[in-house]
Order: structure tokens, then sequence, then C-alpha cells
């Protein structure tokens, strides 16, 4: 198919969208009003389990089987960048670079050094705090797991390197996506259904409230910090390590 | 006016489809699928919207009878931000795999299937 025939063919297509989208527009209720039906039923049910974080309470016990699918998703897409990134044996593996070639100005390389602890500190906060203030396992393991790529980014891949057993970080992962299946399986004896929350609710807005929240919380913040250090490993190795065919 | 958040999302979604046909380069192809997921986060958020109402997140228990925007639609933007991410990982992987095997990311160059 040609550029121009392309075009025509999404030209079309797009317009079609654009004009359905229009009309079901005119069908929507107002933008910014008060009806939220399921706002509301959402909101109560939080309270009942004295969740003060509505957003973890969807997340982690409301809806709790949809987040443990997603973390199946998030393992499957790890599981599948690192089977594509893989070196293949047509590669060769280039010679380390040499630590001195590299220059990064003195005022980066400090940056990073002090943001480093920050950014952990910042990560397992938002964690531990998921079900209490905005946050959750998701946020917190992407800010753990980006933060440790400051060392990258200071110019100093060896000490990323030592920082990161992989092997540790795939187990974590792994980790992480069985000990979400556990309390679930917990429910399942206890309560009758999976995933239940069949841990007390404590009392609101304190650091034990919520049932199993915040564990599911920090089962999904141990599996997603490990499985984005992995899937962004594979992608440093790739471009690091091995040069393109030869 | 009122409609102009619902707009924004639907446009986001066109111009990132448009993108993608319009792409020379396998890793733009990926940015605009992210530009097009980011218009259905945009439409979420605006479906969950109320006036003068809080985030859904409360302090003591004082405060949880004060109106909130919709948790729900929020909770599902958080899925579809971790999807989407997983997804561009996904392809981008594709896009180094493809770079390789076939020595180019122009889509239009790739032609035939090969092992």
């Amino acid at each position: 198919m040609n550029r121009r025939l392309r075009y025509l063919v999404f030209g079309l297509g797009a317009a079609g969208l654009a004009v359905l989208f229009a009309l079901a527009l005119a069908g929507l209720p107002g933008f910014g009003g008060d009806s939220h039906p399921y706002r509301d039923r959402a909101v109560h049910a939080a309270l009942a389990h004295r969740t003060a974080n509505v957003v973890s309470s969807i997340n982690f016990d409301q809806r709790a089987l949809d987040t443990f699918g997603e973390e199946l998703i998030l393992l499957g897409s790890v599981v599948g960048a690192a089977a594509l990134l893989r070196p293949s044996r047509r590669e060769s593996e280039r010679p380390a670079p040499d630590p001195e070639a590299r220059a990064v100005p003195d005022s980066v390389v400090l940056l990073c050094t002090v943001m480093l602890p920050v950014t952990v500190l910042v990560g397992l906060d938002v964690i531990a705090h998921g079900h209490l203030t905005p946050g959750g396992g998701f946020q917190g393991g992407v800010v753990l797991a980006t933060g440790l790529h400051l060392l990258f980014l200071g110019g100093r891949y060896p000490a990323l390197q030592r920082i990161r057993p992989l092997a540790g970080y795939q187990f974590a992962e792994s980790i992480g996506v069985a000990t979400f299946a556990t309390p679930g399986l917990a429910g399942l004896a206890a309560g009758g259904a999976f995933l239940a929350n069949v841990l007390p609710y404590g009392q609101f807005a304190s650091l034990a409230s919520a049932g199993t929240v915040p564990v599911l919380s920090l089962a999904v913040g141990v599996a997603v910090g490990g499985g984005v250090v992995v899937l962004l490993a594979q992608f440093l190795e790739q471009a690091l390590r091995y040069s393109g065919e030869r | 006016m009122q409609v102009f958040a619902y707009a924004v999302g639907g446009w986001l979604v066109l111009v990132g489809a448009a993108g993608i046909v319009r792409s020379h380069h396998l890793v733009h192809t990926v940015v605009s699928l992210s530009v097009a997921q980011a218009g259905t986060y945009v439409f979420l958020l605006a479906v969950g919207f109320q006036w003068n109402a809080v985030a859904p997140v409360f302090s003591t228990s004082a405060d949880t009878h004060r109106a909130v925007v919709d948790p729900v639609v929020q909770a599902l933007t958080l899925t579809d931000i971790v999807v989407s991410a997983t997804v561009t990982a996904l392809l981008l992987a594709l896009a180094v795999q493809i770079q390789k095997r076939h020595g180019t990311v122009d889509p239009d160059e790739l032609r035939a299937l090969k092992g």
C-alpha cells in the first residue's frame, strides 16, 4: 500500500471516528457535574474498610483481582522483553569502555550522588504509605527502580552493576508476584473469596489500617521495582555491551 | 467549553494514530502509540472530574463527607499507565530486534517476513 492510499484510508477512518466521538460527547453527562454513582459506592466501600486513599482501596481491595492480572501483564512483558533482547550468537561483546573516556560533568555526578538516597527513600515512603497518601506499590516501585539508575546517569555503570545483581531483582519480582497471591489465597480460605480483605482493618488513617491493602501494596512495590530494574537492565546491556552484527 | 477536556482526549488519540500512520521510524511509531494512549488518560480523568471536589484521599475521618473526584477512573488510569509502559517496553524491544535482523527501522522498508 503506498503512502497516499494509506493516508486516504486513515483520513476517512479518523473523520468517521471524530464524528462518532462528537456525537457520543453530546450524550455524555456534563463535564464536572456531581453525579458519579461509581464514586459514591467506591468511597463508601473504602471507608467501610477504613482505607484513607480510595484509589488504593480500589486497586488493592475492591478490584485486587484486576491488579493481580496487571501484575501478571508486567511479569509477562519483562519476560518477553528479556527474551527479545538477549544477545544473539552473531553479536560480539564490545570491549568495556574506558572509564575515563566518558566524561560526565562533576555537577551531574554530585547531583546524582545526593539524589540517589533521597529518591530511594521517597520510593520506600510512597510504597509504605500507599493506603494513606497518594501513591502505592506501582508508583513507589517505579521511583525506586529509576532512583537506582541515577548511578548510571552519574556515569558509573560499573557501580550500577555492583548494586544491581540481576538475579536478585528477578527473584524480587517473582517473589513480589507470589506474595500478592498469598493474601489472596488466605482470603479464599478465611473469607470465601480470592483476595478478600481478611486482615483487621485497624484505625482509620493510621499506618496499620486498611487490612490487606498495605501488604498487597508492598508486594506490588517489590514486584514493580524488581521488574523495572530487570527491564531497564536488558536495554542498557544491549546498548552498552553488545555491538551490532559484524 | 465544557466538552473541551473530552475533546482534548479524543484529539490526542487521533493525533497519535496519525503519527503511527505517518511514521518513518519504529521508535517514532512507539512514541506515537504512547501519545494515543495519553488521550485515554485525559478522557478518563475528565469523566471523573467534579468542580470544587478534592482528591479521593482522606487525611482524617472528619473530612470524609467532602466531595471528591471519581477514584474509580483514577484507578483505571493507573492501570492504563502500567499497561502502556509494559507495551512500550515490549515494542521497543521488538524495534531493537527488527533493527538487528533487517538493518532498518523504517516500517516502509520492511517488506517480507524473515526468520
